[in-house]
């Protein structure tokens, strides 16, 4: 039951990224490319929680963790450097 | 055979299948939505739901195999929870500031560019305080 579940889970987070991926690739706009960026850590992360599920280790979810606040910066990150031309002003 | 099946399981493995469908979703809007303004609503909204529920599926799946109860992963929603409305509104002001400094590869999609705001204020997106406009509030003269 649950190994079904996971190989969809694991089947379709790989299909969303490899969408991001087009989106990224794509574009036009750089905001597109950060936005398509933005959502590819959040998928990573969605990966990351499977396999920690399929894995048995709790440890995962600091991973996890530390990839959903580094990823948030990053974001922020490219927005304010195309905005101000600077990042920590 | 579902009788057998344990319910936790059960449940865990409907929080994974429909986490995994919802970020399947926001990212299937992101590819197939006319302009970037649109675009944000599907990751922003869609994918932060889907992760969502399957870091809820593993708090249920950690009860089941442990036997106890763990809240931190519960922390990785809430951070996210948190943080989308801030990243989504950083990348809207891009755009914005892109339509606005007439950058020829951000279309404005089908809705147009958004209309200024009434009297003589502009969007806040590239110069910070306006004076003589509403935006001008008090002290912003001195500096």
């Amino acid at each position: 039951m649950l190994e079904g579940a996971l190989a969809f889970g694991f089947a379709g987070l790989g299909l969303a990224l490899a969408m991001n991926l087009w989106r990224l690739v794509r574009g036009p706009g750089t905001a597109d490319r950060i936005l398509a960026l933005d959502t590819m850590v959040i998928n990573v992360i969605g990966v990351i929680v499977l396999a920690g599920i399929a894995g048995g280790s709790p440890a995962a979810f600091e991973a996890a963790l530390l990839l959903a606040m580094v990823g948030f910066v990053g974001t922020v990150a490219y927005a304010k450097f195309l905005l101000r031309g600077d990042i920590i002003e | 055979m579902s009788g057998a099946v344990p319910f936790a399981e059960l449940l865990a493995a409907a929080l994974i299948v429909l986490g995994a469908g919802f970020a399947l979703v926001g990212s299937w809007g992101l590819v197939r939505l006319p302009s970037l303004m649109e675009r944000l609503h599907a990751p922003t909204k869609a994918t932060t739901l889907g992760l969502g529920a399957m870091l809820a599926g593993s708090v249920v799946w950690f009860q089941l195999v442990k036997g106890e109860w763990t809240t931190h992963e519960l922390l990785v929603p809430v951070f996210l929870f948190v943080t989308a409305p801030i990243a989504a509104n950083m990348i809207a002001k891009v755009h914005l500031h892109a339509l606005r400094s007439g950058d020829a590869s951000a279309p404005a999609g089908p809705a147009g560019a958004p209309p200024p705001p009434p009297g003589r204020a502009d969007w806040a997106t590239h110069e910070a305080p306006h004076q003589g406009t509403p935006c001008d509030f008090e002290g912003d003269e001195r500096r």
